[in-house]
């Protein structure tokens, strides 16, 4: 009973990560874009939000807003990289799966070149402390799977019905949800395709960018080359398997992050396997949703991947 | 429009493609505060300044040239492969347990036996995404990825209990890595340490070139990636042939496993495979999805990456910057392609122009 | 802003594309209240111009003037303020979304920062739709809806952004004509409060509607005149700049044997729906039997079902004693069926590849352009050159891209391909969407004259004149089933009107 207590209230931080990247990748995803480079964007975003409070302590003590000053950064890099996507996939409407993976191998080779440089091994920071909210986390069991966690686990959380609110209850939200549908309806009403896409790009990359900092300094309170290990990927994969729907990635992200839990608790779950099959477990999970859900895409975007052109009749 | 003009707009095109990826990968060079004539002096140069340094490109150039082809078959017939590092890692353990199993059969045999089993595993492990794509319509570009993840664990398990060197049992450090292989599996070697693995990569890009330009096979897998719905209109059975493309682009990416276990290491390691299958991806496009392109990129892109390696003691850059302009390569290839075949841009460059020049000429 | 548009004129218009002058120095000019036909083939450049008039493209010479001042609209937003609105050929109405929710696309004052206030849409979409008599229900999705029913939605969207000046263009062209004669009814009525551009190529529909017309062809203004003093013909000979008589299919009947036979047919469509509803019916060698109906009744899924490339949930299709029912398509073109597909562009060639290659892609394996799987290149080259003779195809060489070529050329060369496979059996569908008269001309004289050879063709088309003038029997389809097959002799439009709307006697 410890053991799965212990299990599910890792899951839920393990999680945030997952769902930020993975909404950021919806919002890109409902305006039409594909954006594979969400790995690079995190890897990215990662070093950035660990390079500030490590600069900052070198080590040791750390004032707390430091991080956030990191995960900001982290946010606006990642905006910056959207931007940068958007320029060559909605303005010069290069394909979006290969360039994508363009943006990933720069991004991981960009972490890990200042990383090294910056850096240098394995340094940690102290990252956010824990945050248990009064009265909530002392309810059994309970309390301590979704009450016991640092601030940015609640914000990620309050973010998946906010996120739902910006996309079926505002006008920015319409606007992305038109473009990514049937763009060109959308141009003859007056809105600005490319425009809208390039804004999702960045919210999207910001997200990225935010989750990315959250895996080095909330998570692994560290960076190395392996700290993304295909999150990035995986987000664009709960996308699909959420149906472009916030609340259906969030479920995805607890999913997911339940099965890359599993290998921290394997000797408490008392398994015999080689660890390196719990490791593949996540990876495993993700190819055979992907098999289950992917035949039955009627609730896509319509005009996903597909590059605007006001002069050329579709 | 003239000839002359369109000539003329692709060269200035492909000129400011080439000064954008420098300038974009000197953005990050600066904030190293790297010397940046220096960097890319030792890149791009100093390699080819030594014949140890030229041998040294060459037996990085042979396995980016064998899973280069086999990713252009696959991306002709309509599917990326950005799997080929796992495939490959699949083609090194194939390789290295026929090498363990048997190690008393006379090289004629067991050498081209061990390289067919090294291309099976790689080809198993590129059906599988070719038949989740062919049947199931899972995006090759995730299922890849994913499998490259997996297969890399396997292979840290296989070198870590399966395969484990006795001898790093008893005494050793604890390295993961299989024994020395059985001399019957290597290949021999030219000069240095470069091996015969060059012939092999030439003459598979031969192969390639006869099976999709010459042969209807070929024609049906081009149509087929070219445009699915024309493909299958036309009675070719586009999903039969994004599996077989997957298993020959498989094949090579395996087949490049056991060439570099035959002819470079000799035993299964940690850290073979390079990254090759990713920067396959990159020498590809860049070669332009053909054979007599993908030579020559091959060999650049082996510049690079043996270049970057001589960087971090030549100027303080970190090797990791070889992956910085090898995605800033492929996101520049893929826009200028696009820009070039923009009709659109081109007209109204063209009509800028005409009118500053009869501006000129009143 | 909301002044009235009482002359709206468009002066020396002038729009360029890659190798192409889509818009030579056009002027045309709309008084209030008037309705203003734009008359001319297709790619004579009306929609072209009534973009640039929407913003939507920019001239690149010629002035917009209202009421005399220029003006300048940098995208349809601007031509909404100026009270300019358009009904788009193509319905612009996003598939995932409700009325209400199209509407608010550009409905920009209920744009709060952090709000989209719905509501007051919504109540706008009432209003107007009451106020003009066009009824739609603001919560249906428009995936629901059928093709008129979208259509009122566009007219109502287009008011509700406050156009005094509406923009139609070809809104019949998916409309039965009893549909037509109602939207026409319609306009009229909205005339008192509305200035009207009406861009069609059908005549009988402009001399009904409008009070001026003006006629473009090949991006420029032929003729101008009051629609009231010329015959319908004689616009037409304006129209086209001499008088074409399409070919007309006056043959006795052959009388052959069935040799395509559909019996009791279900397909389903790719959102799950039953496309094809116990569809049944025969077509015999050497007749061409027409498929009359609107489109997105089942033609696509029928012509799909037969050639293998949708699975048949039951029924048989029989074609010369074979089932084809759930077949691959390289089996059916192995039985001898030829097949002229409703996408040219996407389907019937593959773009990058050169025209001659495009010859081959049904037969790379057969024996005559190929041996031991290797292709026999000078056979492929001579056999495109015979090929692009024979039929007139317009190209550099036979080496250039075939997505590089003209509408009609594309579609030429297909129809080379396929003829010359000696085909038993042909299916066209929508052959000459698209085409200028010349191409449709040299396609209707190919089908007839297979026709001769003694095949059977069935003809899929939404052009009554079209399917009246080469078949020599017509069946009508309606939701997935035919509503009645009619000799040659008894179709024509209004009695094919009437079966299209699924009225049964």
């Amino acid at each position: 009973m410890d053991v799965l207590i212990n299990i599910l209230a890792m899951t839920v931080p393990f999680s945030v990560a997952l769902l930020l990247a993975s909404i950021g990748e919806m919002f890109n995803q409902r305006a039409g874009v594909f954006n594979l480079g969400c790995e690079g964007i995190m890897a990215i975003g990662a070093f950035v939000g660990m390079l500030i409070p490590f600069l900052v302590g070198r080590g040791g003590a750390v004032p707390l807003y430091y991080n956030f000053v990191g995960i900001i950064l982290a946010a606006l890099l990642g905006a910056l990289l959207g931007l940068f996507f958007g320029l060559v996939c909605v303005t010069f409407r290069a394909p979006q799966g290969i360039a994508g993976i363009g943006l990933q191998m720069f991004g991981v080779g960009t972490a890990g070149t200042l990383f090294r440089h910056f850096v240098g091994g394995t340094q940690s920071i102290p990252g956010l402390p824990t945050m248990p909210i009064p009265a909530l986390s002392k309810i059994p069991v309970l309390g301590e799977i979704f009450f016991s966690h640092n601030i940015m686990v609640y914000l990620a959380f309050i973010f998946v019905p906010i996120s739902c609110y910006i996309l079926f209850r505002t006008p920015w939200g319409l606007k992305v949800r038109a473009v990514g549908t049937y763009p060109r309806a959308a141009d003859t009403m007056g809105i600005n395709v490319n425009r809208t896409r390039y804004e999702a790009l960045m919210v999207g990359g910001a997200l990225a960018g935010i989750a990315g900092a959250y895996l080095s300094i909330c998570q692994a309170k560290m960076f190395s080359d392996e700290l993304i290990a295909g999150r990035g990927f995986i987000a664009v994969a709960l996308v699909y398997f959420g149906h472009w729907h916030p609340v259906k990635i969030m479920l995805g992200a607890l999913l997911f992050s339940l099965a890359q839990t599993i290998q921290y608790n394997v000797q408490g779950l008392g398994l015999s396997l080689p660890y390196e099959f719990f490791v593949m477990l996540p990876y495993l999970v993700v190819i055979i949703v992907l098999s289950l859900t992917s035949k039955n895409q009627t609730m896509s975007p319509a005009s996903l991947g597909k590059p605007f052109n006001r002069e050329i009749r579709a | 429009m003239n000839k002359q003009f369109r000539l003329i707009y692709s060269i200035v095109i492909v000129l400011l493609a080439i000064i954008a990826t420098f300038l974009l990968s000197s953005v990050i060079l600066l904030v190293l505060g790297a010397n940046i004539p220096k960097t890319f002096y030792t890149i791009l140069i100093s390699p080819l300044t030594k014949m140890g340094h030229i041998s040294e490109v060459l037996i990085r150039a042979i396995p980016l040239c064998i899973i280069a082809l086999g990713v252009s078959v696959a991306y002709r017939s309509g599917i990326i492969n950005i799997g080929a590092e796992g495939q490959m890692a699949m083609g090194i353990l194939a390789f290295t347990a026929v090498a363990l199993a048997c190690p008393n059969v006379p090289k004629p045999i067991l050498l081209p036996f061990a390289l067919l089993m090294a291309a099976l595993g790689g080809a198993l492990w590129g059906f599988i995404p070719g038949i989740l794509k062919a049947k199931l319509q899972v995006s090759e570009l995730l299922s890849t990825v994913m499998l490259n993840y997996i297969a890399a664990q396997f292979y840290s398990f296989c070198l870590r209990v399966v395969m484990l060197d006795p001898a790093e049992k008893v005494n050793g450090s604890g390295t993961p890595q299989s024994m020395r292989l059985t001399s019957n599996i290597e290949l021999g070697r030219i000069t240095g340490r470069l091996h015969y693995g060059i012939v092999i990569a030439i003459v598979l890009a031969v192969f390639v070139y006869l099976l999709m330009w010459k042969t209807s096979y070929g024609y049906k897998m081009r149509a087929s990636g070219s445009q699915s719905r024309a493909a299958k209109y036309g009675g070719i059975n586009v999903s039969s042939y994004l599996a077989v493309a997957m298993i020959i682009s498989g094949a090579f990416a395996g087949l490049a496993g056991g060439v570099e276990i035959a002819g470079v290491h000799r035993r299964a390691i940690e850290g073979v495979t390079n990254n090759y299958g990713f920067s396959a991806v990159v020498v590809a496009l860049f070669g332009g999805l053909h054979p007599l392109g993908i030579i020559p990129a091959s060999f650049f892109f082996a510049l690079i990456i043996y270049g970057s390696t001589l960087a971090p003691r030549a100027v303080n850059v970190p090797a990791n910057i070889v992956q910085v302009m090898q995605g800033l390569i492929i996101i520049v290839i893929v826009t200028t392609q696009m820009i070039l075949s923009n009709k659109y841009l081109e007209d109204r460059v063209y009509r800028k122009v005409k009118h500053i020049f009869e501006k000129e000429a009143k | 802003m909301e002044d009235k548009i009482r002359l709206l004129s468009m002066e020396h218009i002038t729009k360029r594309f890659p190798g192409v002058l889509a818009s030579d120095d056009i002027s045309i000019k709309v008084k209030e209240g008037e309705i203003l036909a734009l008359v001319g083939e297709n790619g004579a450049g009306k929609t072209t111009l009534m973009n640039i008039l929407m913003g939507i493209y920019q001239q690149d010479e010629g002035v917009i003037k209202i009421n005399d001042k220029e003006v300048r609209f940098h995208g349809p937003e601007d031509a909404f303020k100026a009270g300019i609105g358009m009904v788009h050929q193509q319905y612009m109405l996003v598939p995932n979304m409700n009325v209400t929710e199209n509407v608010a696309l550009g409905y920009k004052k209920a744009w709060k920062p952090f709000k989209l206030d719905i509501d007051s849409v919504r109540k706008r979409v009432v209003e107007v739709s009451e106020h003009y008599g066009l009824y739609v229900n603001p919560d249906a999705y428009i995936w629901q809806l059928s093709v008129g029913e979208q259509q009122r939605v566009e007219l109502v969207k287009t008011l509700c952004l406050g156009a005094k000046f509406l923009i139609l263009d070809e809104p019949t062209s998916a409309l039965t004509p009893q549909e037509t004669d109602e939207l026409i009814l319609l306009l009229k009525k909205m005339k008192d409060e509305l200035s009207i551009i009406f861009i069609s190529h059908k005549l009988n529909e402009v001399k009904a509607l409008s009070d001026n017309f003006t006629i473009l062809r090949h991006g420029k203004v032929v003729f101008e005149g009051k629609t009231s003093d010329y015959a319908p013909s004689e616009i037409a000979a304006k129209m086209t700049g001499h008088e074409v008589k399409l070919p007309e299919n006056k043959e006795k009947d052959m009388n052959g044997e069935v040799v395509l036979s559909l019996k009791d047919v279900c397909v389903k469509s790719d959102r799950g729906f039953l496309a094809l509803d116990h569809f049944n019916l025969d077509v015999r060698a050497g007749e061409i039997v027409g498929l009359a109906g609107v489109s997105g009744n089942g033609q696509r899924e029928l012509a799909e079902a037969i050639n293998g490339l949708r699975s048949v949930e039951c029924g048989t299709i029989t074609f010369l004693g074979e089932d084809l029912a759930n077949k691959s398509p390289y089996y059916v073109i192995d039985h001898g069926m030829g097949y002229i597909p409703e996408e040219r562009n996407i389907e019937g060639i593959v773009p990058p590849f050169a025209i001659r290659e495009n010859f081959i892609l049904k037969d790379s394996d057969k024996s005559k352009f190929s041996q031991f799987k290797f292709l026999k290149k000078k056979v492929i080259n001579e056999n495109a050159e015979t090929l692009r003779k024979d039929f007139d195809i317009r190209c550099p060489d036979t080496a250039t891209s075939a997505g590089s070529l003209s509408g009609g050329n594309i579609q030429k060369v297909i129809l080379a391909r396929e003829i010359t496979r000696a085909p038993k059996f042909l299916i066209a569908v929508y052959p000459t969407r698209g085409l200028d008269l010349g191409a449709i001309e040299f396609i209707h004289e190919q089908l007839l004259k297979k026709r001769r050879e003694g095949i059977g063709i069935l003809l899929i088309s939404e052009e009554l004149d079209e399917i009246i003038n080469l078949s020599d029997r017509v069946a009508v389809i309606y939701k997935g089933s035919i509503q009645k097959v009619l000799k040659h002799n008894e179709a024509t439009r209004s009695s094919l009107g009437i079966l299209m709307a699924g009225v049964k006697e």
